[in-house]
């Protein structure tokens, strides 16, 4: 089977293992219509059983759920420093919640946002703040619901780096980076708006 | 007005590309309904009750002659010979063929328009005044701005996908006629105290569902800054906004859960880190766009033939309603209403956006303006011309006298065409402009504005009508809620529920009772809000339901 992965302009095989943390025993109970600061939406973060259980290879680079990341951290020092740790959040995850915690976000080589649903726009906000705020430099990875009409937004935005879901055609995929040639808006890949970069 | 560049016409040509190209894969099923609603929705391409509904973006609601004789043609050629100006100064053609589209877009962008961003969860069509560039009370003419902004949030690739609409207006007048304490971001341009250019924000106003009138986040912010700091606000909901539930998902209720000073402190926490950033804006972008909305070479014409005329009656009539003064001597706006009784309101035949065009051109520099009370405006008619102006367009049925009456009913497409709505809206506003078709009578009435919504989406902005008439489903049938005192401009205020609601057939009578209400409590030339305002709901709910109120 060919790889799902797009990286900057071509479909390249993945040397990443995604890890997953076991189910929660409960469901989170939703906070719908409570007025909780960040938890607007309801949903939860993992419980310290599900970082405890998660299971993940003990060598090669495999790309951790940021919660677990942190929970091993020390003792991953060596990994890291081989390149070999990668974090992943999820799109309600607050990036001031872990980033702190976090000695330096270059040392990883990759980080993965997770779009469980391709119409969450959040992942666009996540991407512009790790690399324009937190100035992350290394791979930028949108993984879960990625589909190609998106992916010009998501570049945009700042990420590299595109999982296309299984059931789609990563070639088809690879058109969407190319949908518009000059648009008119500074952003993450291009700073300047248009009218400071081209005579109009 | 603005015009494409090379950059602007290839943007829209890749979107035609684009667009075209979801369509097939839609159609070949390589794409879901579910994947493909929001790609669909973003061109302003809705599923409705017969056909699809295709909303075409009007910037600002400013038009050329070109653009309108375009559009008069696709409504001939790809629907029934005739469109619909909708409140967001945009228009809507009810009967497309889905597989005609991604043509039609093709056509439009022949003559620098689209159908980008028009629904969908993402910014959508900026507003303004109809009177901008042109009205004696202007401080500063909103039209660049506008068009700086709508170039910004054009494709904005982090609001994308937001969690639902989200809508901007901007004013430049003392008198706001853009109603921007209704929107999710409003902005009011004045001078301020060192003569500078500056910016008051309101944040998380709107209608639908739960009405809420905009609160202040920046009292006086720089132009320099309206790029960065919109982003700003946007990020902050984009990030916090809810998803779960469609009808909380607007700013409004963000905005209200957090308070405005926490959510104002979430946003300048934001804004520090992109404030004077590249999309800072300066001198020179502002004044490359303001030239675009240069003066029009006017005449300078002291004597006018108007006194002439001023016997004719019907023609004064339209004088007093529907033209508005203007900066330059000499001249005058004209609204040219689509709100006779022998049409939905709003909605405009081939023949008659044909017939505007050619008015345009021989009186007012080839530009036509559509208000968000889906009038069509004619900004710079020399005084000297109106009698000629107003004998062309009797003709076609667009000289109504009725602007800011009665029976300028702002109207939704409601039951007959929207699959959201609950219940009928056209069929009412015509039996209220049935009931009162006496132009005397209506003039004596005074200024009132009555505005229908089908459904609380509230795209008939129901809530901020003096008299406000809302469609609900009770039971599988259509009732209509009424509410009084709404208001915008610079007193906006959210009208209030009278009582139970009435069915189609009674709300013509209470109507008449409200109004003679009015009447029998006026003081002198008083208008009908003030008179509410003073006497408040009691005496209209004694004439409506009787002394004394019925439980049910």
């Amino acid at each position: 089977m060919s790889s799902q992965l797009i990286i900057n302009n071509s479909i390249v095989d993945d040397e990443w293992q995604l890890v997953m943390p076991p189910k929660a025993d409960e469901e989170v109970k939703k906070q719908a219509g409570k007025v909780v600061m960040f938890k607007l939406t309801g949903e939860g973060s993992l419980t310290n059983e599900q970082i405890e259980n998660t299971i993940f290879s003990k060598n090669g680079k495999v790309i951790l759920p940021v919660g677990v990341f942190l929970h091993h951290q020390k003792d991953l020092k060596n990994r890291i420093s081989k390149q070999e740790i990668g974090i992943w959040m999820e799109t309600h995850e607050e990036i001031d919640s872990f980033i702190n915690e976090i000695n330096d976000i270059n040392l990883l080589p990759l980080i993965s946002v997770r779009v469980k649903k391709f119409a969450d726009g959040r992942i666009f906000s996540i991407g512009n703040l790790l690399r324009l705020k937190y100035k992350y430099k290394n791979e930028l990875r949108a993984i879960g619901d990625v589909l190609r009409d998106q992916l010009f937004f998501l570049k945009r935005s700042g990420f590299n780096s595109f999982h296309i879901r299984e059931d789609r055609d990563a070639k088809d995929a690879l058109l969407g980076l190319n949908d518009f040639t000059t648009p008119y808006q500074g952003a993450v890949d291009q700073k300047q708006p248009a009218w400071k970069i081209i005579k109009r | 007005m603005y015009k494409y560049d090379l950059l602007d016409q290839s943007l829209v040509d890749e979107r035609v590309a684009q667009y075209k190209g979801q369509l097939t894969r839609f159609l070949n099923k390589e794409l879901t309904e579910e994947e493909f609603r929001p790609l669909r929705l973003q061109n302003g391409l809705y599923i409705q009750r017969h056909a699809p509904m295709l909303r075409v973006a009007v910037p600002y609601g400013l038009l050329s002659s070109t653009q309108l004789n375009k559009l008069a043609d696709i409504s001939d050629k790809y629907d029934r010979g005739y469109g619909h100006f909708s409140t967001r100064q945009n228009i809507q053609f009810n009967w497309p063929k889905l597989e005609d589209t991604p043509q039609i877009l093709k056509e439009l962008a022949t003559v620098e328009m689209h159908a980008i961003q028009t629904s969908g969860n993402c910014i959508r069509n900026i507003t303004t005044d109809q009177f901008s560039g042109v009205t004696p009370d202007e401080i500063i003419d909103p039209r660049y701005l506008a068009e700086i902004i709508r170039q910004w949030s054009t494709f904005h690739p982090e609001f994308a996908l937001l969690p639902r609409k989200f809508k901007i207006a901007i004013t430049g007048s003392s008198r706001d006629r853009a109603i921007v304490q209704a929107h999710d971001i409003g902005l009011e341009i004045f001078s301020d105290k060192d003569n500078e250019m500056a910016i008051k924000v309101w944040v998380g106003g709107g209608l639908g569902r739960t009405p809420i009138l905009g609160s202040v986040i920046k009292e006086n912010l720089s132009w320099k800054h309206i790029l960065t700091y919109s982003e700003a606000i946007l990020r902050v909901y984009n990030l916090y906004g809810r998803r779960d539930n469609m009808y909380k998902a607007r700013i409004k209720i963000l905005v209200k859960a957090l308070g405005i000073e926490k959510f104002k402190e979430l946003v300048e926490r934001e804004w520090a880190s992109i404030k004077d950033g590249p999309n800072t804006i300066d001198i020179s972008e502002i004044n490359r766009i303001k030239a675009f909305f240069s003066e029009p070479n006017y005449k300078n014409n002291k004597q006018n033939d108007l006194k002439k005329h001023v016997t004719n009656k019907s023609f004064s009539q339209w004088l007093s309603r529907c033209t508005h003064s203007h900066k330059k001597e000499g001249y005058r706006s004209v609204t040219l209403s689509l709100k006779s009784n022998k049409q939905a309101p709003g909605d405009a035949t081939a023949d008659q956006m044909r017939a505007v065009a050619s008015l345009a051109d021989q009186y007012s520099f080839g530009e036509i303006r559509v208000s968000h009370e889906q009038n069509l405006i004619l900004a710079d008619v020399l005084e000297d011309k109106l009698y000629e102006l107003w004998e062309k367009a009797k003709v076609q049925k667009l000289t109504t006298p009725n602007v800011g009456l009665l029976t300028d009913i702002i109207c939704c497409p409601g039951g007959d065409f929207c699959s959201l709505a609950n219940a009928k809206s056209i069929p009412i506003a015509n039996s209220i402009q049935d009931l009162f078709d006496d132009m005397d009578y209506l003039h004596d009435i005074g200024e009132i504005n009555l505005n229908i919504s089908g459904c609380m989406n509230a795209c008939g902005h129901h809530h901020v009508g003096h008299i406000g008439i809302l469609g609900v489903d009770k039971d599988g049938s259509e009732w209509y809620q009424l509410t009084l005192g709404g208001n915008q401009g610079n007193f906006a205020s959210i009208g209030k529920v009278i009582g139970p609601s009435f069915s189609e057939e009674e709300l013509p009578g209470v109507i008449k009772k409200i109004i003679s209400t009015f009447i029998k409590h006026r003081h002198l030339d008083e208008i009908f809000i003030d008179c509410v305002s003073r006497i408040g709901l009691q005496p209209f709910k004694e004439a409506v339901y009787g002394k004394k109120e019925k439980k049910t």
